[in-house]
């Protein structure tokens, strides 16, 4: 068994969701899902376009903020992140604040671009590395993008799967709801349920979500890292830095 | 004509209380020599709107009691963690919030821009956004069937202040691939700017620099304002005051940490260059 971190296998089994697609963008304050981009765009042999936002060199847009927006609108864009204050089971997410809205008890930034990229861009991946029951809850107390719309709403876009510190989650779409997919080495389904308090479907066989290999680790630690540490140069040297044997 | 102005402290005096402001995100170019201006003269009740989102300037500025409502797509310090006064100032419904979307900003200003009432934007049905905010209106396409979309009004600031590293004496502002800023101007009714230096070239002269310049046609008043930007950065010419900011941070978590801060570095000092 070969040493790698908690981030390390996070990124692996997100870059496996990116496999074949020609554009992915990250968005602001996202390292773990920015090195997954980075990862797949290596494994791609130059098929892969990857957008950092806060990047000068992993990033070509020259048109200010909104070409990002635009780019989405017209479907130039396969793949995006999301994550949240608070996730529901139908795949809402609150990036606006706890309690009554407007006088929120806790106050997060506020929605970025997510009510409109969550229905654009075909394949978002939600990441939350955290999960507990505060976040993983049943209803959020404040939707800033839905999970799912009605049939009559323009929507080419969606969650495609949830990732945290301690499983996959695949969305289901006719179903409306989450269903586990694979759980992280280390961690088991018990824990899963205690720290979810939203309901969600368990296949009979539920895999473990594979280690990185050699090869990856390879990558992560050389191209990958160097690439990130653009943007993101605290994470890339604590991450990629001085391995410590788990 | 570009007015050249002196002093950022005369270029500031042109924002009255009550305006409409269009602030950069911290990564953009922020006039904050500016924004401690606003805050020494006391304005009130200004309506900010964060192009998409605003950061340490909008903090400072909700703070100093300077903003009636915040119109943003989200208020952030980034990495730094949650802007401080202005979850101090929601909680304590000190000021009004208009939730939005990063989209819907550039609609709005888009909008403007073009001179028109409105501008349509996908996406955002079924976001608490739209039921808090009433001045949007979902309508349906009328050029299809069935297609629920939602109606943005324009968003047309009285001013849009900015930071940017070259100006030229005719007025003209070279911000580079950071058209958001070019939107801005184009949308606000007034443009002040600025800026690290005052070039004598015609940055319209060269299609190298014209393509990434705004005209002086949209500029409205200029100050020349060394370093300008601090405590945060600006571009690749200087990074932000990482220190200075982490600083701010712990003071600005207590409304009297705040007051020492705005007392050393905004009212009886100034922030180091």
């Amino acid at each position: 068994m070969s040493d790698y971190r908690a981030e390390e296998l996070l990124i692996d089994v997100i870059a496996a969701m990116l496999e074949g697609l020609g554009h992915v963008a990250v968005g602001a304050s996202s390292p773990i899902p920015g090195a997954a981009a980075l990862l797949a765009r290596e494994r791609s042999d130059g098929g892969m376009r990857v957008s950092v936002l806060g990047s000068r060199r992993h990033n070509f847009f020259t048109d200010g903020g909104r070409e990002l927006f635009d780019c989405a609108a017209q479907g130039r864009i396969d793949a995006f992140f999301l994550g949240g204050g608070q996730i529901d089971g139908q795949g809402n997410i609150n990036l606006v604040g706890i309690g009554d809205y407007p006088r929120s008890k806790v106050r997060f930034p506020g929605s970025f671009g997510s009510a409109y990229l969550y229905f654009l861009i075909p394949r978002v991946i939600l990441f939350r590395q955290e999960h507990n029951r505060k976040i993983l809850v049943p209803k959020v107390d404040f939707i800033s993008a839905p999970g799912v719309s009605d049939a009559n709403v323009y929507r080419p876009g969606g969650p495609h799967a949830l990732v945290t510190g301690r499983c996959v989650f695949r969305f289901d779409k006719p179903r409306r709801r989450f269903a586990l997919a694979t759980i992280h080495p280390g961690h088991t389904i018990e824990e899963v349920r205690d720290e979810t308090s939203f309901d969600f479907d368990t296949p009979d066989s539920i895999a473990t979500t594979p280690a990185p290999d050699a090869e990856t680790l390879t990558l992560l630690r050389g191209p990958v890292a160097e690439a990130l540490a653009e943007t993101y140069p605290d994470f890339a040297a604590r991450v990629f830095g001085e391995l410590v044997t788990r | 004509m570009t007015r050249h102005l002196s002093t950022v402290r005369d270029l500031a005096s042109m924002i009255d209380s009550g305006a409409r402001v269009a602030v950069p995100p911290d990564y953009s170019g922020c006039a904050m020599a500016a924004v401690r201006e606003l805050i020494r003269r006391g304005v009130r009740d200004l309506h900010l709107i964060g192009v998409p989102q605003a950061g340490f300037q909008a903090d400072m500025l909700i703070g100093a009691g300077c903003v009636g409502t915040v119109e943003s797509a989200a208020v952030t310090i980034g990495e730094y963690g949650p802007a401080p006064r202005f979850v101090a100032a929601v909680k304590a419904g000190a000021v009004r919030v208009l939730d939005s979307t990063c989209p819907a900003i550039h609609a709005g200003l888009q909008a403007a821009e073009k001179g028109i009432p409105f501008m349509p934007l996908r996406g955002i049905l079924g976001s608490d956004l739209v039921a808090h905010r009433d001045d949007w209106r979902v309508i349906d396409n009328p050029f299809g069937e069935d297609d629920p979309i939602v109606a943005l009004p324009a968003i047309r600031p009285d001013v849009a202040l900015f930071h940017a590293g070259v100006a030229d004496r005719f007025g003209n502002v070279w911000i580079g691939v950071r058209r958001e800023l070019m939107l801005m101007a184009h949308a606000a009714a007034a443009t002040l700017v600025t800026v690290e230096e005052i070039v004598d070239d015609d940055l319209l002269a060269d299609e190298r620099t014209a393509a990434g310049t705004i005209p002086a046609l949209y500029v409205t008043a200029l100050a020349k304002a060394p370093m300008g930007a601090r405590p945060i950065g600006l571009g690749e010419r200087y990074p932000a005051d990482d220190g200075h900011l982490r600083r701010y941070v712990e003071l600005a978590r207590t409304e009297e940490g705040f007051r020492r801060y705005l007392d050393e570095f905004v009212l009886a000092g100034e922030v180091p260059a």
